[in-house]
């Protein structure tokens, strides 16, 4: 059997009618325990203090953030290179999702750089890389809704996808190509001295979790749809035409 | 609840913003898909009768 095998339409529906609940209750799991976990059962650091708490959130949507566009890049090209018409309609159907990740990085970012950094916002590289990433959210999503033929409408989006994804590298990297800015470096890593204290890395992992399965439980939910509203546009064509 | 000090209200806007907008999302994702999935039952059920 063959991965693409699950690009027909049908297949899909199906798998994903079995995998979707599954998905969406481990993901209520997973975050329940992992912020509550975080919030109420972690101390304060030492130097920042209950702001600490933040990074529950702030890590596991800034990855999100990136790797929702990453999976919109793999998607964008599968549709370019061998037009299976689920990939575009997922890549269509994780920008939302993706978005709305880079909003909550943002917003939590500033506000817990308010008191760390004494500034809401600085035109750090990091920072400044993740605003351009949301305004590609949202000119990708907006591109979608302005072309009216499905097909061409992914080819363009595939292409600006395509072009975001250097932006979308630049804010995960960003820190490590320019020394300058108030954005500290990667919070996770295999080094022991970079990486977060024990304390705070297990239900941060928890978190990330949470937020991988839901992120993948959305996009399900809504390819779904998209494949669903597909087949109402070409029924509703059929009608008009006769 | 646990004594969150000087940066209370910083700790509880992030996780409120964040609810909000998680929260915004999933019922948006959910209403648009029930709506498309009925509107698609009543397209087949009148392509089948003609």
């Amino acid at each position: 059997m063959s991965l693409w095998e699950y690009a027909n339409p049908a297949k899909f529906m199906g798998l994903s009618a079995r995998v979707l609940p599954v998905v969406a209750v481990l993901s209520g799991v997973c975050l329940a325990v992992g912020l509550i976990w975080g919030f109420f059962l972690t101390p304060d650091d030492f130097r920042q203090g209950s702001t600490v708490k933040i990074i529950y959130l702030h890590v596991p949507s800034a990855m999100m953030a990136i790797n929702a566009w990453v999976m919109m890049l793999v998607a964008s090209l599968i549709w370019l290179i061998r037009r299976h018409h689920v990939s575009a309609l997922a890549a269509r159907a994780a920008a939302p999702v993706g978005m709305v990740m880079t909003l909550i990085a943002l917003a939590t970012g500033a506000i817990w750089g308010q008191p760390m950094w004494g500034t809401w916002w600085a035109w750090d590289p990091r920072l400044t890389s993740f605003l351009i990433l949301f305004l590609f959210y949202l000119g990708y999503i907006a591109l979608w809704e302005a072309i009216e033929d499905p097909d061409t409408a992914a080819d363009l989006t595939s292409v600006l996808c395509l072009v975001g994804s250097v932006f979308a590298a630049l804010s995960r990297y960003a820190v490590n190509f320019w020394n300058q800015g108030l954005h500290q470096g990667a919070s996770l890593s295999l080094d022991k001295k970079e990486n977060v204290s024990d304390v705070f890395w297990f239900p941060l992992l928890v978190c990330i979790a949470g937020f991988v399965l839901l992120f993948l439980a959305l996009v399900l939910m809504r390819t779904r749809t998209e494949i669903r509203s597909r087949r109402l546009h070409a029924l509703r064509m059929r009608a008009r035409m006769g | 609840m646990p004594d969150l000090g000087k940066y209370a209200a910083e700790v509880l806007t992030a996780y409120g913003a964040s609810a909000v907008l998680i929260v915004a999302l999933v019922w948006m994702s959910w209403a648009r898909g029930a709506k498309v999935k009925r509107q698609l039952a009543e397209a087949e059920k009148e392509a089948r009768n003609g």
